[in-house]
């Protein structure tokens, strides 16, 4: 390396100053550890800096202060003893986290419960309004065997019992009848059910000559829980009788198809 | 004691080493930053935040840092630089005319009370302007080469080697 050479670059001035790389200044500080003349042109200007520099200074100097940097060194390094407590501000942040952590659990807890009880609070209130229901139709249903109840034991109520036919032997059925109302009351209760597409129809009979007038269906049999059925009856019927017709009832009754007859006394 | 063994031990967190270092530099340190700052207490008070700086920061420094010297000179030069661009300090409205140094130099001159400072007169013997200004960029304002280059209007290498002369001329008002 050509020291001299690399001296009169001027850059060691530039080293001194502090104005180059990191780089440039590792360098430098090795060829100062391997060529004394580089070393001691260093040390040369930064005596030169340094007389400019100290000239500077104002003018009672710096020396003097020294107490104060000591003393604001001891000030700087006095909170480092008081942060010996940062336990303390860590058990804080600790219980802080723990507190705001059991918090978020809680809450989540209280909206789960809450849910919980809504929807429980919702199917309460669908049992209740299905037993509700079922207690307004239990009351209805209770009216109506009240009112059936009522009918039936109407002084002006003739019983007729109505036998069963060669068609069913053991079916029977009864009629209320309530003249002075012209109503019957038809408790079917010992009929089969009607297959598909077929229907009872109940008949007013006179027997010299025998004349039947149909009195009317009984409708949506297999549907109504209590079998009677009221009808109309302006007749002077002398017998009641009930056959198994096509949906929608027949013009003259099928014989063949008879399941029940009863006269009525007289 | 040798420097490098001083400023290894400064390193270490010695406050003795320290203290030898504080009595080899402060001046040094406290006048850049005055020339800087321009304000005697602000000054003073700047000059020892950065020992106190460099204290706390000891291990840090190294070799690739420059000269121990140099490192400190950084140091300085940004904490004076800070302030000067702080709100507090834009008030005052002072310049940083490159030739204030000479101007505190001179102004010592006749009433410097310190026995072993290098006279200013002879330290500043035949420096021309062109001298001045550009010391004080590099060395008082840690301007870069490019910096200083398009600050004094010249080619970026002719900062380096009128730099050398211009400390060359010093060295040699020193050895007089």
């Amino acid at each position: 390396m050509d020291t001299e050479k690399y001296i009169a670059s001027g850059i060691l001035e530039l080293y001194v100053a502090g104005i180059l790389s990191e780089v440039e200044n590792l360098d430098i500080a090795r060829y100062a550890a391997e060529y004394p003349e580089i070393q001691n042109e260093i040390k040369a200007i930064e005596a030169a800096v340094l007389a400019l520099t100290k000239a500077a200074a104002p003018k009672e100097g710096a020396q003097i202060h020294l107490a104060k940097v000591k003393a604001k060194i001891a000030a700087a390094e006095a909170p480092k003893v008081i942060t010996l407590q940062p336990e303390k501000t860590n058990w804080s942040a600790y219980i802080g986290w723990a507190a705001s952590i059991l918090l978020a659990v809680g809450l989540f807890w209280m909206y789960t419960q809450n849910d919980t009880l809504k929807s429980n609070l919702d199917n309460s209130t669908q049992v209740n309004s299905a037993l509700e229901e079922k207690i307004e139709e239990a009351k209805t249903s209770l009216e109506k065997t009240e009112e059936l109840l009522s009918t039936i034991r109407d002084k002006n109520i003739q019983v007729v019992a109505l036998g069963g036919q060669a068609v069913d032997p053991n079916s029977y059925a009864k009629a209320y009848w309530n003249k002075s109302e012209q109503k019957v009351f038809i408790d079917a209760q010992g009929l089969p059910e009607p297959p598909d597409g077929m229907v009872y129809q109940v008949w007013s009979l006179k027997l010299n000559p025998l004349t039947p007038t149909s009195m009317g269906l009984l409708e949506d049999f297999i549907t109504d829980d209590t079998k009677v059925f009221a009808l109309n009856n302006p007749n002077e019927s002398e017998a009641f009788g009930i056959t198994l017709e096509p949906a929608g009832g027949s013009e003259t009754p099928n014989l063949e198809q008879l399941y029940t007859l009863g006269v009525v006394s007289s | 004691m040798e420097l490098e063994e001083l400023v290894e031990k400064f390193r270490m967190k010695d406050a003795k080493a320290f203290e030898k270092l504080y009595s080899m530099y402060a001046d040094n340190i406290c006048g850049v930053i005055f020339n800087i700052v321009k304000n005697t207490d602000i000054a003073q008070e700047i000059c020892q935040d950065v020992f106190v700086k460099a204290w706390n920061n000891s291990e840090s420094y190294n070799i690739s840092k420059g000269r121990f010297f140099t490192w400190m000179l950084n140091i300085a030069r940004n904490a004076a630089i800070d302030e000067v661009r702080s709100k507090s300090h834009k008030n005052s409205k002072q310049n940083l005319s490159s030739d204030f140094f000479v101007n505190i130099l001179e102004d010592k001159n006749d009433l410097n009370a310190q026995v072993d400072t290098i006279g200013i007169k002879s330290l500043l013997t035949n420096l021309k302007e062109k001298c001045v200004q550009i010391i004080d960029l590099l060395y008082f304002k840690g301007y870069t080469q490019k910096e200083a280059a398009e600050e004094l209007e010249i080619p970026i290498g002719t900062v380096k080697t009128r730099n050398r002369s211009c400390i060359a001329q010093i060295r040699g008002n020193i050895a007089i």
